[in-house]
């Protein structure tokens, strides 16, 4: 990477909004709103995005945003897109913006229904793998080993599996994204964007309160979680299709997890567990993208 | 409702037909712009009407199938706010599962349509008529009308749609499971070009819309909180006025008038039944067995229930001495809901009324129009008491 953004900024995302500094999430707000266009209405689910999206009177997102509920943020969606259909805007992009929680947990039913009945929507879910919010604890999408508010010790299963989820659904496509790799998550969203159905795109976000993080690491912590392959970048057509992306710089799970606060607790032995974990899926998304290339 | 006499209203089709098809032709009339949908006994004859209509080209429609009801209503609410017309039906648990939307939508002031089929919640499981589900969502800043009849349904579908967009509050219609739902009788479908007249397309001021660029239901602060609090009352207040309104103009289209309140046999009354829903027909037959033998018996119908009309109930009982409430619901510690609602409308005014709270129906329990008879002459002359008081249906 050169370090150069390649995508065109026409300020749909505005300064002034109160995501905590250094917050990854709020740059790549930035780059997929500016990809969508203004032609776009979005729903947001209570969430870090909600929150950042701005209070009334005040927005810093150039497009209308509903603010919906939380478990219900694909439906919602699925809502605007039918009636803007109705009255004659086949064009307008739909987007959704969700938490992990909003997603692997209370609006998987929604979601999976949306998936189901391949609503024309773009779902993105900024995935900080906790309900990091409400004070930092535990979703379906905290890693095993993570210490949450809500398991101080940490978590004892695996991250749920969303993008198998919904691959099985055979939905157009799923991506995965990064903000260390700004360029392809906006590479990522513009083909989506193209595409027509149901489209997901989940995007690591490294909290700074909720994983224990300096205000200047969440990129960083990001680029360590691709690197590590704990968390892949991934794109699956139709369901099927997969085209696994091999980072070109690769380094040990141990780097990732030192640091963050949210592992400290683990000893060596917990450690070589996770990165049993990591070389499981990695392998299994190897044989996938072997068997069934995009 | 029985026709007005002396009109000269152009007749539709007189079709037999359920209560729930009734609906579902109310609702094709009306012609809703999205329509999510979720089945549940006993809605399901209206949902698979608006399918089969829709299949045939005679309904034209987003029609949705999400995978529960509370996507449903989610759904409603997001396709009202981004300016489309929106129906939906569900019952009970379905309405129940809805309850937190039925809040949010109103709060965002979507102007959805739903008929609700009123079925007893569970637990234990049950498919009776019982207005207990509806009943129990008047916090929630919908308008909630009640129909007596398959003609009344598909009436009130109609002018449901032309209330909603008026004040900008979102409209619930409930009648009874199987009483009104399934039973069959002959109804007046309007023609398109009479409904098209009454309710022109829906134009939302208000939506989700790049070329707007508006967004709603961003968090606010307490003062603005409690404003769209008073801004719902303000749009509440307006109801009874646009619906007496709507109302005489739906009648003066089909001979067909509605009203918040149905007064029958009311005038010199000494004794009068308040109810809602299909017990008003039973209430109806038994004012006139009343009156044969001597007592001057009278019924109230509350056709809207949200915003109650107290004004109006005020007055239909002025100088009556009983009134005789039949709830057909029962909150659990209190009493009969229309019981409670209407000793809080009477307070604190010189009405010397002597309200009784009867339980009567409550899960479905047959109340054959003898009974009513019968408990008009056994309360007429009693005190009454401040509870409720059960009353044993057949079958119980």
């Amino acid at each position: 990477m050169d370090g150069k953004i390649d995508y065109r900024d026409d300020g749909l995302f505005c300064s002034g909004h109160v995501a905590c500094g250094g917050c990854a999430e709020a740059l790549s707000l930035r780059v997929i709103l500016n990809t969508m266009g203004p032609d776009t209405v979005a729903v947001v689910s209570p969430s870090c995005t909600a929150v950042i999206c701005g209070g009334h009177p005040m927005s810093s997102l150039k497009i209308p945003v509903f603010h919906t509920t939380i478990e219900s943020a694909a439906a919602s969606a699925a809502g605007v897109r039918r009636a803007l259909r109705a009255r004659g805007k086949v064009d307008t992009n739909v987007l959704c913006l969700a938490g992990d929680g909003g997603t692997y947990d209370i609006g998987i039913q929604a979601l999976s229904s949306v998936a189901e009945r391949n609503e024309d929507i773009l779902y993105i879910c900024f995935d900080n793998e906790g309900y990091m919010n409400t004070g930092g604890q535990k979703s379906s999408s905290t890693p095993r080993g993570a210490a949450t508010g809500s398991t101080p010790d940490g978590k004892r299963t695996r991250k749920k599996n969303m993008i198998e989820i919904m691959a099985a659904h055979r939905i157009p496509y799923i991506a995965t994204a990064s903000p260390s790799d700004l360029n392809d998550l906006a590479a990522k969203v513009e083909k989506a964007k193209a595409m027509r159905g149901t489209r997901m795109i989940i995007v690591l976000i490294p909290c700074l309160p909720g994983w224990g993080l300096a205000e200047d690491s969440s990129v960083q912590t990001a680029r360590l979680a691709v690197q590590s392959r704990a968390f892949p970048l991934v794109e699956i057509t139709d369901g099927v299709h997969y085209r696994l992306q091999t980072p070109e710089l690769c380094s040990p799970l141990a780097d990732y997890l030192t640091s963050q606060k949210r592992y400290r607790h683990l000893d060596a032995a917990e450690m070589a567990r996770l990165q049993a974990d990591v070389d499981t899926d990695w392998s299994m998304l190897q044989q996938r993208a072997q068997i069934s290339p995009a | 409702m029985k026709d007005m006499p002396g009109t000269d209203a152009p007749r539709g089709a007189l079709r037999l037909m359920s209560g729930n098809h009734a609906v579902a032709e109310g609702a094709r009339l009306a012609r809703p712009e999205v329509t999510p949908v979720y089945p549940i006994t006993p809605q399901t004859p209206i949902l698979e009407k608006l399918t089969e209509l829709q299949s045939a080209g005679e309904f034209v429609t987003e029609m949705l199938t999400p995978e529960s009801e509370h996507s449903v209503m989610a759904t409603a609410m997001t396709a009202s706010l981004s300016g489309a017309r929106v129906f939906t039906a569900t019952s009970s648990q379905g309405l129940m599962l809805m309850h937190e939307l039925l809040h949010y939508a109103a709060g965002a002031r979507a102007t959805i349509v739903m008929f609700n089929v009123n079925r007893t919640p569970a637990s234990p499981w049950g498919f009776w008529p019982d207005q207990l589900d509806s009943l129990s969502q008047r916090d929630t800043g919908w308008v909630q009308l009640y129909s007596e009849s398959p003609q009344d349904s598909l009436d009130l579908v109609i002018q449901a749609f032309r209330l909603a967009e008026r004040v900008r509050l979102p409209v619930m219609i409930s009648h009874d499971a199987f009483y009104v739902s399934h039973a069959v009788e002959p109804v007046d479908v309007p023609a398109q070009d009479l409904v098209d007249g009454f309710l022109p397309p829906f134009e939302a001021e208000f939506r989700l819309d790049p070329d707007i660029g508006r967004s709603i239901g961003a968090p606010v602060d307490q003062a603005t909180w409690n404003q769209s609090r008073r801004d719902m009352a303000e749009a509440m207040g307006r109801v009874i006025a646009e619906f007496t309104r709507f109302g005489a103009q739906w009648g003066r289209l089909t001979g067909r008038v509605h009203a918040p309140l149905q007064l029958y046999r009311t005038e010199d009354a000494e004794i009068v039944f308040v109810t809602l829903g299909s017990l008003a027909g039973t209430a109806r037959v038994a004012v006139d067995m009343l009156r044969r033998a001597g007592m001057r018996a009278g019924l109230v119908k509350l056709c809207l229930f949200r915003p109650l009309p107290a004004e109006a109930l005020r007055s239909a009982l002025d100088g009556v001495p009983v009134a005789l409430v039949l709830d057909r619901n029962y909150s659990v510690g209190t009493g009969g809901v229309l019981h409670q609602e209407l000793k809080s409308a009477l307070h604190g005014t010189a009405n010397a009324t002597r309200v009784h709270g009867l339980l009567t129906g409550v899960g479905g329990v047959d109340v054959p129009v003898e009974q009513l008879v019968d408990l008009a002459q056994e309360f007429r002359e009693r005190v009454p008491e401040n509870g409720p008081i059960w009353i044993d249906g057949h079958g119980r």
